[in-house]
């Protein structure tokens, strides 16, 4: 087995150029395929890391996300007294009634406008998001015109920095701490005082109500009674599926869209190898007689050239592997469309991505290689013998 | 001559490797211009955007409203010709993924700013006279199998509630640029609902879209109506509707880079099996360039007859690529139609698949080219292999 | 030193081969015995059928009709996988061209024969080093055939060959490709494992030289064994 192994090997780095041709044309199948899936999975994870497991949010019925919802007080209210919500260890309630409005604010280093979510927060929103903590600066201090900002909206928008100003809703709103939300979509986001925010925007309604429950379990209940409350005109998720849902349009097209080419693509790479294979069957018959005159079964020979190709691949998705990697340092940053909104988020490798980049790889190799094996194995000894 | 059929026959000398990359040409091709159709779809409300017509909208940003009054206000200004307001309604049909775009719009005023719907004169009365009634795209109706007179519920998400509708009238593109496939009814409809139900909503404009005599003027315009509602509580934007849609286009922009770069990796990869089947070739007649040598023929022909042989393999794969893009187009366009309600093939895009291809041409037969010249007459000429 | 053991019994051999819609007779009516033991070659000009006949005795062909037993077994009625079995077992090949396989070292391209063997890979070793030192080559072992002469390169063939301690050795003109000195090496170590390890070596040639190395000859003409002393008819 390791000889057999050792004569694919050998023979493919005996023809160098065409080996390095193939690999390559492989390796960029690779690199598209895995890009795709580390594109998805950025996404997937920036918007599921957003929210917490436990964590509940009320928007209006129908509204889809936060932007288009609007919840009055008196409905606020009586969300905000459930006996579900849990209470944090001073004994009070871990809920926050927030609004959600996006402004335009320039882009660095370009003249186009971008829409950022600008939250309305209270004092329980901060202990709401484990994931969120402040980098710089501090909180804001409520009642006032202070707001902090993800770290995201700082590296990304021109003057913002602690003790610069934003101007929006006919105020002047001065940046006193940055955030930072790890991998989640709060980086994109400016947050302040939800009052404050509600009077300067003229809104009389929030967006939502977020709580954590003080036991999962409570959740079908607690949505059953919210959502067929006579007084309510609300729907109730999780936060995890809330912002699952907010990504799903664009989750789809980059798979949609990704998936379909890499296949198209695979063909043109798959074509590669078999030209490779099939000249490397034609170049070696005289070998391949001999080997079976020696008695090698014919599943040997098939199994030899297969390797072949199979190493061709793997050599090819290492390639495209090594490539992709450093895509991890690149940040898109582009408008989800079901919000409106700016959303940030990165290509994510993961042992998962890998495996799949692997097996898409070794399967090209199986394609491509499987009908010039298959003839390389099938031909008359006596016939491959004669070959000059 | 005798040359130019050496370098026929040898692509026929082997059918198999000859075809295969040719197949693989122009699959590449094909999603070359499968990508770069759909970067223009994206682009597609640009150009379909027309020079005649401004976008007024709150400079906060589009979630943001105006008041229906400015609509008074900006109609005082010279060199207007109508004033249409609008709202997106974001109303979903059944489930979300029947995804299309429905505004509540001033429709009378709207069809004359939009001359680019075509209607007929009796739906366009029927659709007027019927506060319910809405105005479909083409495209949409046949995608939902809808006729004139059907009831047609949407789910509102911006607005709350059931809303429903009958379709009186189905507009046509005046030509392909034209989205037929858009949802339009009466702005009145809307508000005067909106003042039963959510009063404090109701007497607001999403934006306007503004008529002018001369395009010349645009910038003007703009600048007069944003004056004019300086320091108010709702301050405007105004802009042509060209770079309205450019500013949505932008937001995406990091999506459209990527496809960009992406249809790049396929140019690349057509090189790579471009090269590596002419690198194979010339491997094999080695001896027979060897023969041509010892005949005198200068490495210039030789050269020529590798780089005519690669560029004859991979036009033929483009031509047979660029042939399938349009039947491919279609049924992406089909799949995509959520996406991108329009989506053509566009002129230029053949044009630079058929350039890059005649580089890659060339490139791919450069380094195997270049070993030819390397042949050394002797070590050519034994017929080994 | 010969048993006078028939090892290989050839019976009423046809073979045919078809070009376009004709069909050319290649080997006809062919029946004779080989001892075990015997040193035997094959002679008859280009196209007389002698490699095809030895193809067919080696099992790397099949006939149209008759039968070949070897040491009792007609090998005509084995299925390719047996074929291939017995082939490994029971013989060893020797090549015009050598046909070694470029990418393996002479140790490896030795070893090949004996990876269809259940050995051990410290078994494998000793009968390669066994078979390297009878031909003498055991400093070229970790050699490419490229580095190796002609004459080498024959020499690593034939330790192949014997590696698996077959009891036939069949060779297609084993100097065909050789200077006159290699080919008297190559010749000389024939005999040798003819005569100290008592191989049946059954060699086409068509050189008369080399012929004078085997114990015996056998004259083919069109298809068709010739009785008698090959040089007659030269």
């Amino acid at each position: 087995m390791k000889l057999i192994l050792l004569y694919s090997l050998r023979n493919l780095i005996r023809r160098k150029l065409t080996t390095l041709l193939t690999a390559s044309g492989m390796a960029l199948v690779i690199l598209v395929f895995s890009a795709v899936l580390m594109l998805s999975e950025g996404l997937r994870k920036t918007l599921i890391k957003t929210g917490s497991p436990d964590n509940v949010v009320v928007i209006r019925k129908s509204a889809g996300s936060e932007v288009q919802s609007g919840i009055d007080k008196e409905q606020a209210n009586i969300i905000e007294i459930s006996p579900e919500i849990s209470l944090n260890d001073r004994g009070k309630r871990l809920v926050a009634k927030e609004l959600v409005v996006l402004i335009g604010l320039t882009k660095k280093g370009t003249d186009k406008l971008s829409n950022v979510v600008i939250r309305g927060v209270m004092e329980m929103s901060l202990p709401l998001r484990s994931q969120v903590r402040l980098k710089e600066g501090k909180m804001i201090r409520w009642g006032t015109n202070e707001i902090i900002v993800g770290s995201k909206i700082a590296e990304n928008f021109d003057g913002v920095k602690i003790g610069s100003f934003l101007s929006f809703g006919q105020r002047q709103w001065q940046v006193v701490g940055i955030f930072d939300g790890g991998t989640t979509g709060f980086n994109s986001e400016i947050w302040a005082d939800v009052e404050q925010l509600k009077q300067s925007f003229r809104r009389p309604t929030y967006s939502s109500i977020i709580f954590k429950l003080s036991d999962l379990k409570d959740f079908e209940n607690l949505k059953m009674r919210l959502e067929n409350d006579p007084r309510l005109t609300v729907e109730v998720k999780k936060e995890m599926q809330y912002y699952e849902d907010q990504s799903a349009m664009m989750t789809r097209f980059i798979k949609v869209l990704g998936v379909s080419m890499t296949i198209v693509f695979s063909i043109g790479a798959i074509l590669g190898a078999m030209i490779t294979m099939y000249s490397a069957v034609a170049q070696r018959k005289r070998e391949i007689g001999t080997l079976r005159a020696l008695g090698f079964q014919k599943v040997t020979i098939l199994a030899a050239f297969l390797m072949e190709s199979l190493l061709l691949s793997f050599a090819g998705c290492i390639g495209g592997l090594f490539l992709s990697s450093f895509l991890q340092f690149y940040t898109i940053s582009t408008m989800n469309w079901q919000t409106f909104s700016e959303l940030a988020f990165s290509f994510t490798l993961t042992p998962k991505i890998i495996l799949q980049s692997l097996i898409f790889s070794l399967i090209m190799g199986v394609i491509g290689g499987l009908i010039p094996a298959l003839k390389a194995s099938s031909q008359k000894i006596v016939d491959a013998l004669r070959t000059d | 001559m005798v040359l130019l059929k050496y370098l026929f026959r040898n692509i026929f000398r082997h059918k198999l490797r000859s075809i295969l990359t040719i197949l693989s040409v122009s699959v590449a091709v094909l999603s070359f211009c499968l990508l770069n159709t759909i970067i223009s779809a994206w682009y597609a409300g640009v150009s379909a955007s027309s020079a005649y017509r401004l976008i007024v909208r709150n400079a906060i940003s589009l979630v943001f409203s105006l008041p229906i009054s400015y609509k008074e206000k900006i109609k005082q200004i010279s060199g207007i010709t109508y004033v249409a307001q609008g709202n997106w309604f974001g109303g979903i049909y059944i489930e979300e993924k029947n995804f299309f775009a429905n505004f509540a719009v001033d429709s009378e005023t709207f069809l004359k700013l939009y001359p680019e719907f075509i209607v007929s004169e009796n739906e366009k009365k029927a659709f007027l006279m019927d506060r319910k009634g809405c105005l479909v795209g083409r495209k949409l109706v046949e995608r939902f199998n809808w006729k004139i007179g059907n009831n047609v519920v949407l789910r509102g998400t911006i607005f709350p509630g059931n809303w429903e509708f009958v379709i009186r009238g189905i507009y046509r593109g005046r030509d392909k640029s034209v989205d037929e496939s858009q949802f339009l009814f009466h702005w009145d409809y809307l508000n005067e609902t909106l003042k039963k139900t959510s009063p404090t909503r109701a007497d607001q404009a999403g934006y306007f879209i503004v008529g002018i005599k001369n395009p010349e003027d645009a910038a003007v315009i703009s600048r007069e109506i944003d004056s004019l509602f300086k320091n108010s509580l709702a301050e405007t934007l105004t802009e042509t509707e060209k770079a309205f849609q450019l500013s949505f286009v932008a937001m995406t922009e990091a999506i459209v880079i990527v496809i960009k770069l992406v249809s790049f990796v396929v140019i690349g990869i057509i090189f790579v099996v471009v090269a590596n089947t002419m690198n194979m070739s010339v491997r094999e007649r080695k001896n027979e360039y060897a023969l041509f040598k010892m005949f005198s023929y200068g490495n210039t022909i030789i050269f020529g007859i590798i780089l005519g042989e690669s560029m004859l393999i991979v036009l033929t794969g483009a031509i047979l690529g660029i042939i399938l893009t349009f039947p491919a187009v279609k049924v992406v366009g089909d799949i995509l139609s959520v996406y991108f309600p329009i989506f053509n093939l566009h002129r230029e895009v053949i044009y630079e698949s058929l350039f890059i291809s005649f580089i890659v041409g060339i490139l791919s037969g450069l380094i195997p080219a270049a070993r030819s010249i390397k042949i050394n007459l002797a070590e050519g000429l034994k017929w080994d292999l | 030193m010969a048993k006078l053991e028939k090892i290989i019994e050839i019976e009423s051999l046809y073979k045919s081969f078809r070009k376009g819609n004709q069909i050319i007779p290649v080997l006809q009516n062919i029946s004779f015995d080989i001892m075990d033991g015997e040193f035997l070659a094959l002679m008859g000009p280009s196209g007389s059928g002698k490699s095809t006949l030895l193809n067919l005795i080696a099992g790397i062909d099949k006939p149209d009709s008759g039968s070949i037993f070897v040491q009792g077994i007609d090998i005509t009625n084995l299925d390719e996988r047996t074929l291939s079995r017995w082939r490994s077992e029971h013989v060893g090949f020797i090549f015009q061209f050598y046909n070694l396989i470029p990418v393996l070292t002479a140790f490896e391209n030795i070893e090949l024969p004996l990876l269809m063997m259940n050995l051990s890979a410290k078994d494998r070793k000793e009968h390669v080093d066994f078979a390297l030192s009878i031909v003498g080559l055991y400093d070229r072992k970790d050699h490419y055939p490229k580095q190796l002469s002609g004459g080498q390169q024959q020499r690593v063939a034939i330790a192949r060959a014997i590696v698996t301690d077959p009891s036939i050795i069949v060779a297609d003109e084993p100097t065909g490709d050789l200077d006159k000195k290699s080919a008297e090496d190559v010749l000389n170590l024939m005999s040798e494992l003819n005569q100290k390890f008592g191989k049946t070596i059954i060699m086409v040639t068509h050189d008369l030289r080399a012929a004078k190395y085997a114990k015996s000859m056998k004259y083919l003409d069109k298809g068709v064994l010739i009785n008698g002393s090959a040089e007659i008819f030269i």
